[in-house]
């Protein structure tokens, strides 16, 4: 009897503690992910109730017919090459110059993060007007050729204008890891280099990137998933153009879904992008985790 | 290393660079706030120079069409009852998933892992139907739920790497003074984790304050739209009328601004504590 008791408990216990947890995982997560399977498979419009199986021509028609799709998900690789790397590097720098005994190092720090907190889509907002007119004003100011290009107009600025503002919001985040992780660094070691007279390239190469490593892990994930999955800050800024070219998939996937109704077809294009993304940010965490030292 | 280092010409040579960058990265506020205090007229002619006389009511304006209270409310009352049922239900699912290793307790605990790396964009299309179907969509409430959904695997996470640190003994002694599972959690364990869940608020504020897109999926009345949606609502019929639209960015950017710097001390801390573990 009291055995009986004490495995009631332990259920009732088990049920309170990670029920609601896995309840609202299930039903926001879980469920709608794995019907996303079945869903890719028809041609299902998001409005009548009737759905038709369609087999595999959804995905026979995004890889072989949809060339809208192969830009998005071309603009999105290049678009994310580029901002991952100049964001980590300012950020890398950021923090380079921030650990050093500077007399504003706290007040430098507040304004490099700023960016970040506000939401993606009112910088894009911002940024849209500082691209058309402030651009513009410092242009006719100046005289500087690079400040009176059409910078939203043309295919190549808005790619450009897209990087600048994701390193300009992100660099500030990353700044923050990298300063957590260059604090953490054992003093010893970098005496030791010192006394062993190595340089200042030096250091940085041999002593201070291997050690913050697990940041770069950590970094390199955070931005990549951050660009891959660019949205809010390609609404507002550019709006996927001039003519489409600078279309994110995750914008793209969005339009096919809930502007042309074509609910089966978006999908199928979420289903190929979830496995880029997995693989891709996979991989990394891998490949960056085998480079990172013990101390 | 710092503290040996003399404050010399090379120092200064980088606070000088850092100075200037620092100025770079605020030159887009000063265009926005600047501009949103002209008249149109005032703003085509000269973007980059002051106003030639502030016009305080292009904000009065804004904060009626936008009914910027409401927006306001509406972002508050989201982000603080979703952090609040977060913090809940990923602590204690933490807890019991740590403390009770069972066998379906680990396979559960990796499946709330590995949901991770699936994009939002990825679920969000079922996602509309699922909601639609149990009655979320077009609610605040409902958003609350979508949210419970998202963050829980990483709010979980958190809270699971962090109590491992907990020693045993403390709760062993609490049971043994007689008390029950719940009251050792919510009296013993839940004030001890007090720094992973400002780390956790803060993170999850940050993301549900910000969120665009599915607020966007969710919420379809105008009466309980956020700060982002009201927003976008506003910037699609003031397009070119740059004098509301800015003083409206203003307004949207202040609260997420003034409580960044209100906070900044946990800010930046909960965010190398959370990357850290993450």
């Amino acid at each position: 009897m009291q055995h009986r008791m004490k495995r009631l408990s332990d259920a009732v216990q088990q049920l309170v503690f990670v029920g609601p947890a896995l309840l609202f995982f299930c039903l926001i997560v879980l469920v709608p992910f794995l019907m996303s399977f079945y869903y890719s498979l028809t041609d299902w419009n998001g409005v009548t109730t009737r759905v038709v199986w369609a087999g595999l021509s959804n995905f026979k028609r995004i890889l072989l017919e949809d060339s809208e799709f192969r830009n998005a998900f071309w603009f999105t690789a290049r678009y994310t090459l580029a901002a991952v790397v100049f964001a980590n590097a300012v950020g890398f720098t950021l923090a380079l110059l921030l650990t050093q005994p500077l007399k504003t190092r706290n007040v430098l720090r507040t304004v490099f993060f700023l960016p970040n907190v506000i939401a993606g889509l009112l910088l894009g907002f911002i940024w849209s007007f500082i691209f058309v007119k402030g651009f513009a004003a410092i242009g006719e100011w100046t005289g500087i050729g690079f400040f009176k290009l059409p910078w939203l107009g043309t295919a190549s600025t808005a790619f450009w204008g897209m990087v600048i503002v994701s390193v300009w919001q992100m660099a500030g985040y990353l700044m923050v890891i990298y300063i957590a992780a260059m604090m953490n660094m054992p003093r010893e070691l970098i005496e030791a280099a010192k006394i062993d007279g190595a340089g200042r390239w030096k250091m940085l190469r041999s002593i201070i990137v291997p050690l913050v490593m697990p940041a770069f892990t950590v970094c390199l994930f955070l931005t990549l998933s951050w660009s891959f999955k660019v949205f809010d800050l390609n609404l507002s800024l550019t709006k996927g153009g001039p003519f489409g070219s600078t279309e994110s998939v995750a914008l793209n996937i969005y339009k096919e879904a809930f502007q042309n109704n074509r609910y089966g077809l978006g999908t199928a294009k979420s289903l190929i992008f979830f496995v880029v993304v997995a693989t891709v940010t996979t991989l990394q965490v891998i490949y960056t985790k085998r480079k990172e030292v013990e101390v | 290393m710092e503290q040996t280092q003399r404050y010399n010409a090379r120092l200064l040579a980088m606070e000088i660079a850092a100075l200037l960058l620092a100025l770079l990265f605020l030159v887009p506020f000063y265009f926005v706030v600047v501009n949103s205090l002209k008249s149109f007229g005032d703003l085509m002619r000269n973007a980059a120079g002051w106003p030639e006389a502030f016009r305080w009511d292009n904000y009065s304006k804004v904060w009626e069409i936008m009914k910027f209270p409401r927006a306001f409310m509406n972002s508050l009352l989201i982000t603080v009852l979703s952090n609040a049922g977060l913090v809940l239900i990923s602590a204690m699912a933490a807890y019991r998933i740590l403390r009770r290793p069972t066998v379906f307790n680990r396979v559960l605990f990796v499946l709330f892992i590995a949901a991770m790396v699936i994009p939002f964009q990825s679920i969000m299309i079922p996602l509309v139907k699922v909601a639609s179907e149990v009655g979320l969509m077009d609610s605040r409430f409902g958003l609350i739920i979508c949210y419970f959904g998202f963050g829980v695997s990483l709010n979980l996470f958190l809270y699971h790497g962090f109590m491992k640190s907990i020693p045993l003994e403390i709760e062993e002694a609490a049971v043994v003074d007689g008390c029950t599972p719940y009251g050792v959690f919510w009296r013993i364990v839940f004030p001890l984790l007090k720094p992973m869940t400002i780390t956790i608020l803060i993170l999850n504020s940050l993301w549900i304050w910000n969120d665009f897109l599915l607020p966007l999926l969710v919420l379809h009345s105008a009466d309980i739209r956020t700060i982002p949606l009201q927003t976008y609502s506003f910037f699609g019929q003031y397009t070119k009328q740059w004098d509301l639209a800015l003083a409206g960015l203003v307004l949207g950017v202040a609260p997420m601004v003034a409580f960044f710097l209100l906070m900044q001390k946990h800010i930046i801390a909960g965010i190398s504590a959370g990357a850290v573990k993450g």
